[in-house]
């Protein structure tokens, strides 16, 4: 579904990315670790197109099409989708008339609105004055009823309270494998997925495959998600960091 | 009638008087509109081509949810009817000198003659224009709709309206300004003095559509007593030569409120200065003024000014100014003026382009780039207008998604 070769990516000037490799296959949902500031939402960044993340090297090739150079809409069109940290305010801009315009099945979507407590959202300006939960969940909405195939999820949990985690987290284990029936399914007909998170809270609730660890823009390791959870909780990434300097 | 001989003289006086702001016109390049246009009976009976025209001023030709309907071509009443008798008195200026002796008392007390060369043509032409009232306690459900249309080429139209909303009265008009298919080139002046008495509420509207070489000077003031508000949505989103206007609204009696909303669009070869005033004159008076302005490649000046003369007087104004092209200009220029001490007054002013993040937050939704400058250039020029037909809303729609387009 998406790989990335020997990725390098400056912002404003400073190279943030080093030669990334990193592979989602289709059904899969990898998760990505790493301490503040080592990348991991640039690189989401960079993977949806937006502008001020430069790609100097490397090779972003999704559903076995070089996208590198192609524009944000042309990617949303090939079935990506993200939910940013920190959306813009849309002053003016409703968030009905958005999920009128994205939405593949209306119904589904103001239903889902119901269930995550949106609906009463949808005459709001988009973000505009929203809580930190607030923002996730109409995030969340949106990815729903645009449906891509492949999804970016940057930190989904953060800002949200621990009585909402659930929702949240159940709501996006239902966006990723819909109608999957077991986990041989899951791989064929799932959706794939990038997902950052610090806490590890989110993998309660979906199933994930394989976990990378970045730190200072290069991929340290990569192994069984829980597993490298556990590890990360112990001994932190600095030990992650002394073991790739040891291979090297 | 001596002060009507000093009056005239002044006027005269004032005939080569160029306005503050704005292109000066040559007046005399324009003869004046013509007081001979066929009266229209039935508004069903008009072409297809004079309904689209009034349709895209928010002016409905069906006259479906309009309490009465008054059209002026050139400097001619050409039309007249009324639903509502009973919450509204709607006719021609000149008829209402005629009905009530009262009315002289109503013109030319909030505009001076003299006050530039525009208001002196008006004030010799002697001209005519719409008379509204709501009576004392009335409130019309239905909107009155009116249209000023210029119909011949090269000519000047001078109108005065009058509106009164008299005490507890409620009363909505749209205006419409246009000019006839064809007519490219023209002047239009027009004068209104508006009355919103105890306890009322004037809901105004007014709409431009002209055309590519015209010029627009209306010289508006509003009155508000003791409790009373106005709203008022000043929208034109079309291509114009030049439109340069300034009402002012003053705040009277204790506890008047007004909100001003102004959106509009410069197009290449437009000069669109616009300007507000509020005069904060009795106590615990509010004002809420926005403005939206988009510059394709024209002149947007967006001039905003609050004086705060009476304690407890309450004002925000907001300039909002985008730019979509390298060629036009967006000037936005706040002016607070506090003259006792218990007054709130503030400004919130900002001109740029588009942030590219809100652009590309859309397109990552799969919209467009054009879609994504449409959509949130529509909401950037959403600040709730009410009653628009579905009509003038498509032809709205039409024109944002053109400049959508015409940004990338």
């Amino acid at each position: 579904m998406l790989e990335i070769n020997n990725l390098t990516v400056e912002v404003g000037g400073r190279r943030v990315l080093k030669g990334v490799d990193l592979k989602v296959d289709a059904g899969y949902t990898n998760v990505l670790f790493g301490p503040n500031g080592a990348g991991k939402s640039v690189l989401l960044m960079t993977l949806m197109g937006f502008s001020g993340y430069n790609v100097i090297s490397g090779e972003i090739i999704f559903k076995g099409e070089d996208i590198t150079r192609l524009s944000v809409s042309q990617r949303a069109q090939m079935g990506m989708g993200i939910m940013t940290q920190r959306p813009p305010n849309l002053s003016g801009v409703r968030l009905h008339d958005l999920l009128k315009v994205i939405s593949k099945d209306p119904k589904e979507t103001e239903e889902l609105a119901e269930s995550i407590d949106m609906a009463r959202f949808f005459e709001r300006d988009v973000n505009v004055g929203f809580s930190g939960g607030e923002i996730k969940r109409s995030e969340l909405l949106q990815l729903s009823a645009q449906n891509p195939d492949f999804l970016l999820l940057d930190e989904p949990e953060s800002g949200v309270d621990l009585a909402s985690i659930e929702l949240l987290g159940n709501t996006i284990n239902t966006l990723l494998n819909r109608d999957c029936k077991c986990p041989g399914d899951r791989c064929r007909h799932g959706k794939s997925a990038l997902v950052i998170t610090h806490t590890g809270q989110v993998l309660d609730y979906i199933e994930t495959d394989r976990a990378y660890i970045l730190c200072n823009g290069t991929v340290m390791c990569s192994g069984n998600p829980r597993e490298m959870l556990s590890e990360i909780k112990e001994q932190g990434y600095e030990e992650c960091i002394k073991c790739k300097l040891m291979q090297i | 009638m001596q002060a009507d001989a000093d009056m005239r003289k002044k006027a005269e006086n004032a005939l080569g008087k160029r306005a503050d702001y704005g292109e000066d016109f040559n007046l005399d390049e324009y003869g004046a509109g013509t007081t001979d246009v066929r009266y229209e009976q039935k508004l069903t009976d008009l072409t297809e081509e004079d309904k689209k025209t009034l349709l895209n001023v928010g002016f409905t030709p069906g006259e479906e949810n309009r309490s009465g309907s008054l059209i002026m071509v050139d400097n001619t009443i050409t039309h007249t009817s009324l639903h509502d008798n009973d919450a509204v008195e709607l006719m021609s200026l000149r008829d209402a000198i005629k009905v009530h002796s009262w009315v002289k008392d109503y013109i030319w007390k909030l505009v001076k003659p003299d006050a530039d060369k525009y208001t002196a043509m008006s004030y010799l032409q002697d001209a005519n224009g719409y008379f509204i009232r709501a009576p004392a306690g009335k409130k019309s459900k239905m909107p009155v709709q009116t249209c000023l249309l210029i119909g011949s080429k090269q000519v000047s139209q001078t109108v005065h309206n009058i509106i009164i909303v008299e005490e507890g009265a409620e009363l909505e008009v749209i205006t419409g300004c246009s000019t006839k298919h064809g007519v490219e080139k023209g002047l239009h002046l027009g004068i209104s003095e508006m009355y919103v008495k105890k306890g009322a509420t004037l809901n105004f509207t007014m709409i431009h559509n002209w055309a590519d070489q015209i010029g627009v000077r209306p010289r508006t003031v509003v009155h508000l007593e003791e409790g009373a508000k106005y709203i008022s949505n000043y929208v034109t989103l079309k291509p114009v030569r030049s439109i340069q206007s300034y009402p002012t609204v003053i705040l009277d009696g204790k506890g008047a409120f007004t909100r001003l909303n102004t959106i509009a669009v410069a197009h290449p070869g437009s000069e669109l200065d616009l300007g507000s005033r509020v005069i904060f004159n009795a106590e615990d008076t509010s004002a809420e003024m926005i403005s939206r302005t988009i510059t394709t490649g024209g002149i947007s000046i967006a001039r905003g000014e609050m004086i705060g003369n009476a304690n407890g007087a309450k004002g925000h104004l907001e300039c909002h100014g985008l730019v979509l092209s390298d060629k036009g200009t967006q000037r936005a220029i706040p002016i607070l003026e506090a003259n006792v001490q218990n007054i709130e007054l503030s400004h919130e002013a900002a001109v740029g382009r588009i942030a590219r993040e809100q652009i590309e937050y859309l397109m990552a939704r799969g919209l467009t780039e054009e879609d994504a400058i449409g959509m949130i250039v529509r909401g950037f020029l959403d600040v709730g207008i009410q009653g628009i037909p579905d009509e003038l809303r498509a032809d709205i729609d039409e024109t944002i998604a053109k400049i959508g387009e015409n940004a990338i």
